[in-house]
This record gives structure tokens, C-alpha cells and sequence, in this order.
């Protein structure tokens, strides 16, 4: 059993950490967070340079094909980070969704793009207040025609190219719009994560490529989910792991009562418990990195329970940063908000908990 | 990444398998397999018999203590030969429970302290399971706090004589030997007064009584010594040196991979997926599936915890401390899993008998012996303390018996 990263994955996930230690602190996280810049252009550039976003795609359409697992290494470290950067928009939504559903022309006129940064792509699926689903989307497709409204798109706002849900002659359509041709129009709406670009984009009539076959595009979203749902999940336990080592942190220096505060059994059992969350969700992503890479059948379960263990891990993390922190980690000063706003924000893209339990139980009752 | 053998470890597995194929008391195999929580089932034959055969048929092959080197009734196996031997061996492995604490922690402490004589003596009967080990620990007034055990021991010529208590013995009344942790310096700081020793459990003094336990059954044992005497022969390490010893055979414990610790969560499973509930099956109830979601996720926790600890042994590597979660998750696990199991039946699942209960009262049996995991071994209390300290690097807690000499340590009653 060789149930580990290979030295050649975690030499590019070293490279990646370094490289983000370096250019992406939290000062660039919070010239985002202030509204200086809509997301990190010089940290995109750099990721760019180090061609990280064609990670794993193939090699054919300018990736550099070093596979699934390198690319959780990388998302694992992009959520350590807090990265302000559109990467698991164009990168393990837009570009997965082309390279599983895209046309061979489809593929060889955005991938390349995709795998450089010039071009940012996202998913728009969100359109009201309520989870969506392949019965209540409203936007329409008809002659390649887009109308209707999507209310929160992430990355909407930076985005050159978007994979829209739409309901078509024959079901749910999965298209391709370019963001920027007419009957499109756009504004940035404010969100519990500012660090990442948010907008509602409204279409009326904007032309559309169909992606992947007509009708089927609710299926194609939930497999294009079962495999995003492992890298997201990546980026959650960097993330909160980021988090416990900053509350570890913090409660080391911490003195209260004439004593480090992080020797009361208090904090401590709660910081343990933040670790055990961490290590079975992390655990947890491994086995779901094994399976998106070997394409295994059981990447359904493996995805769903990798995201549900990392959603909670993020999000108690995350929570008791702020607890062991006091009222420090309620101040805008303090990082810890990064990290809460961050995993709340990562819980519900890609549907939420709720969504994730259910393909969770779902995935279980067919293999059993 | 992959989950498949090596070479040498392939053969290794399939030779474990032949062997245990032809030799293995198959027509106990389905009475195995249904054993609940906290009982082993051996279809009406005698479990100490059944499991003393075993691990003699095991050791007279060289399938017994597999680690152990070969002089003391081993195989000089590595590792990851010995988890794949435990895989391989699978419900069988159940017969191997009273020897757990012998092969488990009081081997490897005889093999790092005893002498070449007393290791030929003793190891090989240990190893084939024809003497049975005990390890006497715990105290009434020393459990999570081991160090300030109070059981003494005095010199007097050749020999020590020792008066005390020990509590939550396992396996006591079924031991011929036992392992046995001391004071012989109340006036030092407490970890720095202790003396490990070995002894033969029919000792004159030594009286053994069992503890009936929640669930009824009598696993642990009060162990009292009034003037039993031990040559100091059987002194395993320095006067004084207790403590250290016992880190020894406590870190052989912590070496044990996790993963196998039962949780429930198949057990829930099948349960919701063939009860009726609101006019479908339970599996169905968003209530049900929610928290089935949530153990489920941590039951694969544990399991693919497990696999990383195995592949770090494959590499000849130590597990990583995310090793340590095991049992603080599982124990846990296995009460809220329980009661829900139950919940779901009804009040009529307070019924215990197995002929009536579902699934052989599995979700009872495990009702009442959860609170056993969560305190054995480390409580849930110690185990986050160790995670917080040992793994988090988080300072001490502030000790109120620091520095200070045992018999000056505030004691309350």
C-alpha cells in the first residue's frame, strides 16, 4: 500500500507553498478584502508563471499533465493561503467542464487559454434563495439564445468565459457564454467573503455554445461537482489547517491569568478537537485525490465524504480560531475572519452541507 | 498512490492466507463473525479454550507475535508483515483477545528489560499463549494520574514486598504472570519513585476479584497484595526507573494501528436501509441520513487514518501523529450510533434479549459498552491532552504535584 503523495507531487506543492508564503501573505489577501482590487492580479500572473492552472491538463491543450493528485497539492495550498485569485472558478470548474463535455474545437480554443490565465472562466448556476436544482433554474436557452439572471456567481465579475445552466428544449443545457459579448451585463454584489470576487450576471439573449450533450446538463454538472468537490475539499483543510496553526499559535503566546493561555484543558480539548476534524477530513481527501485521479468508480462517495469532512473541519476551525483568539479575533485587524469568511463561503459553493450529506447517503445505498 | 502490495509483500500475504485457510477453526467462523460489542461468541464451546488452541496452532508455525524475534517464540516479521497478518487473519483474530495485554505491552517491556534467561523462560510461553499476561497498572487513586499510584514496595534481603491495590486489571483472574508498576520512594517526586517488576499471579497474597461492570460482564479485576513477595530478580529495569519502563510498554500500545476500532456505523447502515419508517425505508428520512452522513464521513476517516499508518510501516516509516485519533473518535462514535440505532426502534429496543433484539442486541451491546472506550486506555480527557501537548505543542497544564515529593502531594480523600 503506497497511500501517499509521490516526492514529485509534494516537490510542486512545496514550490507552490513557498511561492504564496512569498507573494501572497495576508496583505494581499486584504487589499482584496478592502476593496482595492477585485482579485490578486500579481498572485494570478505568479501562478500563471509557475503554470499551475494547467497543473492537470493534458499537455495537448498547453497543460503541463501532472495529474489530479499534484493539482489537490496545489488547491491544498491555495486554501492555505486564503488565495484571492479566481483558481477553482476557471480552473477546476470552467476548465474541468471543457475538458470532460467540450468539443474538440471547444477544447483547443479555451484550454490553452485556461492553462495560462489569460483567460478566467466560472460556472454560473445560482439564481435565487434556495438550492439549486435541475427543477427551479429559470434561465432559458433557446437558438443558442441565454435569458434569465444568476444571482451569485463567483468570480463573475473577472470572468471571460462562463458554463451556464439553462433550461433548453430538451431539460437542463449546460452552455458556454463569453462574458463579454452582447446581452450580457453584470455587477458585483457584496458577500461574507470579499476576497472573493462575487457578481450577479444577467443575460438577455446572450449567444451560447452547447457544452456536452443537450439535455444533459444537470447530470454533467453533478459529475463536473464530483470532481471539483475534491479539490475544494483540498482547499478547505489548507485552510483550516492555516487556521489551527494560527489559534496554536495565538494560545502559545497568549498569557491570561499568569499562564499561557493554551495550557487550559478549555482551549486545549478544543484545539484537539479541531485536529481530529482536520486529520479525518484530511484523510478523508486523500482517499478522494486517489480516487479522482485513478478515475475510480468510487469517486461519488469518496467525493462527497472528502467534502463533507472538510466542510466541518473548515468550519470548526475556523469558528474556534476566532473563540481562542477572544475578542482580538473578532477585530477586522486580526486574520481570523479571513478564515471563517473564506470557509463559510467555500461551505455552500457547489451546493452546501446539506446538498453534500444527501450524495453522501446516496452514493452509499448504491454501492451497498 | 495505490493500494496494492508490494512484491514481497504479496507473498508474505499470500502465504499468511494458505496457512490460515488450512489450518483456521473454521466451523467457529459465523459464531465469530456475530460477536458483539465487548463479547467474543464461540457457539457454546469454552472461550479460553478455543483461543489457547488458536494461538498454540499459530505459534508451533511461527504465525504467533509475529515481531517478536524468533528465539522467543516470534517470526522477526516487520510491521507491515504483522498488519497484513491481522488483515489476513481477520475474525480469528477475535480469539486473540485475552492475550492482547501480554503480547501487547507486557512482551515487548520483558523483551527490553528482562534477562536472556528469564526472556527464554517466559517469552515463548507467552508468545503460544499457554501462560497468560497481565498488566497491573491502574489504581484506585491512579488512573489518568498513573504516577501517583500508591502501591508500595520494600525491600527486605533478595526480595520486595509488596502491599497495595491495582484496579481495572484485565484478564487478572485468567493471568499467570503479570507485570506490576510500584512505589518504592515515597519521598521523591513522583515520577521519580517507581519500580517495575514482574510476578507469578498464584503468589501468596495475592487475591484477584473481579469487577462487574455496566454491561455485566467482568473483564477488569481488583488485584490486592498483602505481603506478597517478589524476588528482586523480577525487577524489570533500575530501582526507580519505573516510570521510564512503563513508557515503554505504553508506547507499544500507541504503536497499535487504529482503523480496527468497531464504530457502529455498518452495523446503522444496514439497519436504516431495511427499516420501515414513514411509510418508506429509514434510509430515506432526511434526520437519518444527515447524522448517517456525518458518521459515516468520520468512520471513513478512521479507516483511510489507518490506511496512512499502513503505508508509512510499508515504507519502513513511523505512523504520523494523526495516528492518535483512533480511538478518541471511535469511542464516541459508537455511543451516539448506538443510541440512534435505538431511537429509531423504539422503545421496544430497550429489550436486550438476542433472540428478540435486532441483530443479536448489537446496538444494546454497544450502548453499554461504550463508556468503556471512552475511559480505557486513556480517557477521552487525557487523549485531547495528548494531542493538545504532543502534537500541537501546546504548554503543560499547570500541576499542582510539580517538584513536590510524592507523600507531601495533596491526596483529598
Amino acid at each position: 500500500m503506497n497511500f501517499d503523495f509521490s516526492e514529485d507531487e509534494k516537490l510542486v506543492q512545496e514550490q507552490t507553498a513557498r511561492y504564496l508564503t512569498d507573494k501572497c501573505g495576508t496583505d494581499a489577501v486584504r487589499a482584496v478584502l478592502e476593496g482595492n482590487e477585485a482579485y490578486s492580479s500579481d498572485v494570478w500572473q505568479g501562478l500563471a508563471d509557475m503554470g499551475l492552472m494547467g497543473t492537470a491538463l493534458p499537455e495537448a491543450y498547453g497543460g503541463v499533465e501532472a495529474g489530479y493528485l499534484t493539482l489537490c497539492l496545489v488547491a491544498q495550498e491555495l486554501g492555505r493561503a486564503v488565495a484571492p485569485v479566481p483558481f477553482s472558478s476557471s480552473i477546476y470548474l470552467a476548465a474541468e467542464a471543457l475538458r470532460m463535455f467540450g468539443s474538440e474545437t471547444q477544447k483547443e480554443l479555451w484550454l490553452p487559454k485556461l492553462a495560462t490565465g489569460e483567460v478566467v472562466g466560472t460556472v454560473a448556476v445560482t439564481e435565487g434563495l434556495i438550492e439549486a436544482a435541475a427543477d427551479n433554474l429559470q434561465t432559458t436557452v433557446s437558438g443558442g439564445a441565454v435569458s434569465g439572471r444568476k444571482l451569485a456567481v463567483a468570480d463573475g465579475g473577472i470572468a471571460d468565459l462562463a458554463v451556464v445552466l439553462a433550461r433548453g428544449d430538451q431539460g437542463v443545457d449546460m452552455v458556454l457564454v463569453e462574458l463579454s459579448g452582447s446581452g450580457v451585463s453584470r455587477h458585483a454584489v457584496e458577500t461574507v467573503d470579499p476576497t472573493r470576487d462575487t457578481a450577479t450576471i444577467v443575460f438577455d439573449g446572450a449567444s451560447s455554445e452547447m457544452l456536452g450533450e443537450p439535455g444533459a446538463g444537470w447530470t454533467q454538472l453533478d459529475r463536473l461537482y464530483d470532481r471539483a468537490a475534491v479539490l475544494f475539499a483540498f482547499e478547505q483543510i489548507g485552510g483550516a489547517q492555516a487556521a489551527l496553526d494560527m489559534a496554536v499559535g495565538y494560545a502559545n503566546e497568549r498569557f491570561a491569568f499568569g499562564r499561557a493561555i493554551g495550557s487550559f484543558q478549555g482551549l486545549k480539548h478544543m484545539m484537539a478537537d479541531m485536529y481530529v476534524a482536520l486529520k479525518l477530513a484530511e484523510s478523508n481527501c486523500y482517499y478522494a485525490a486517489w480516487a479522482l485521479a485513478s478515475d475510480s468508480p468510487e469517486l461519488p462517495l469518496a467525493a462527497a465524504t472528502a467534502r463533507v469532512s472538510a466542510i466541518q473541519a473548515y468550519q470548526l476551525c475556523s469558528r474556534d480560531n476566532i473563540q481562542v483568539h477572544g475578542g482580538m479575533g473578532f477585530t477586522w485587524e486580526f486574520d481570523c475572519h479571513l478564515y471563517y469568511r473564506r470557509s463559510n463561503y467555500q461551505t455552500l459553493q457547489l451546493g452546501g452541507l446539506s446538498v453534500w450529506e444527501n450524495k453522501l447517503i446516496d452514493a452509499l445505498a448504491a454501492a451497498a | 498512490m495505490d493500494f496494492n502490495d508490494t512484491p514481497q509483500e504479496a507473498e508474505f500475504r499470500a502465504e499468511a492466507r494458505a496457512w490460515i485457510a488450512a489450518n483456521a477453526p473454521a466451523h467457529l467462523h459465523d459464531a465469530l463473525a456475530s460477536s458483539t460489542f465487548g463479547g467474543l461468541n464461540t457457539g457454546g464451546e469454552d472461550p479460553i479454550e478455543v483461543s489457547k488452541d488458536w494461538q498454540k496452532k499459530k505459534a508451533e508455525a511461527g504465525w504467533a507475535c509475529l515481531m517478536w524475534p524468533t528465539e522467543y517464540g516470534g517470526r522477526g516479521a516487520s510491521p507491515i508483515e504483522n498488519v497484513i497478518w491481522n488483515q489476513e487473519e481477520g475474525v480469528y483474530g477475535k480469539l486473540s483477545s485475552m492475550f492482547i495485554i501480554g503480547h501487547g505491552m507486557c512482551g515487548p517491556t520483558m523483551i527490553a528489560y528482562a534477562s536472556e534467561e528469564q526472556k527464554q523462560r517466559y517469552l515463548p510461553k507467552l508468545a503460544s499463549g499457554e501462560e497468560v499476561w497481565c498488566q497491573l497498572f491502574s489504581e484506585p487513586h491512579g488512573g489518568s494520574d498513573l504516577a501517583g499510584l500508591r502501591t508500595r514496595a520494600e525491600k527486605d534481603g533478595d526480595e520486595w514486598v509488596i502491599n497495595g491495590q491495582k484496579i481495572w486489571t484485565s484478564g487478572a483472574q485468567n493471568s499467570d504472570y503479570g507485570i506490576l508498576i510500584t512505589r518504592t520512594d515515597p519521598n521523591v517526586a513522583k515520577h521519580k519513585g517507581l519500580t517495575m517488576f514482574f510476578l507469578d499471579m498464584r503468589s501468596p497474597g495475592v487475591d484477584i476479584r473481579p469487577i462487574k461492570q455496566v454491561n455485566g460482564q467482568s473483564g477488569f479485576n481488583e488485584v490486592y497484595f498483602d505481603d506478597v513477595r517478589i524476588p528482586d530478580a523480577q525487577r524489570l529495569g533500575a530501582v526507580g526507573d519505573g516510570w521510564r519502563v512503563s513508557l515503554t510498554t505504553l508506547m507499544n500500545e500507541r504503536m497499535a494501528i487504529g482503523g480496527s476500532i468497531p464504530t457502529g456505523v455498518p452495523e446503522l447502515l444496514e439497519l436504516v436501509q431495511s427499516l420501515a419508517k414513514d411509510g418508506g425505508s429509514a434510509i430515506e428520512d432526511p434526520a437519518v441520513r444527515s447524522k448517517l452522513a456525518d458518521w459515516y464521513a468520520k468512520s471513513a476517516g478512521l479507516r483511510n487514518t489507518a490506511s496512512r499508518a499502513i503505508s508509512a510501516l510499508s515504507k519502513g516509516d513511523i505512523p504520523g501523529p494523526e495516528n492518535s485519533i483512533g480511538k478518541l473518535v471511535a469511542g464516541g462514535l459508537m455511543q451516539d450510533v448506538a443510541k440512534f440505532g435505538m431511537d429509531l426502534q423504539g422503545f421496544g429496543s430497550v429489550l436486550m434479549d438476542p433472540k428478540i433484539a435486532e441483530g443479536s442486541a448489537r446496538f444494546q451491546a454497544m450502548l453499554l459498552r461504550s463508556p468503556a472506550v471512552r475511559i480505557e486506555g486513556g480517557t477521552d480527557q487525557i487523549l485531547r491532552n495528548i494531542i493538545g501537548e504532543r502534537v500541537l505543542g501546546l504548554p503543560d497544564d499547570m500541576r499542582a504535584d510539580k517538584g513536590l515529593p510524592f507523600n507531601e502531594i495533596p491526596s483529598g480523600n
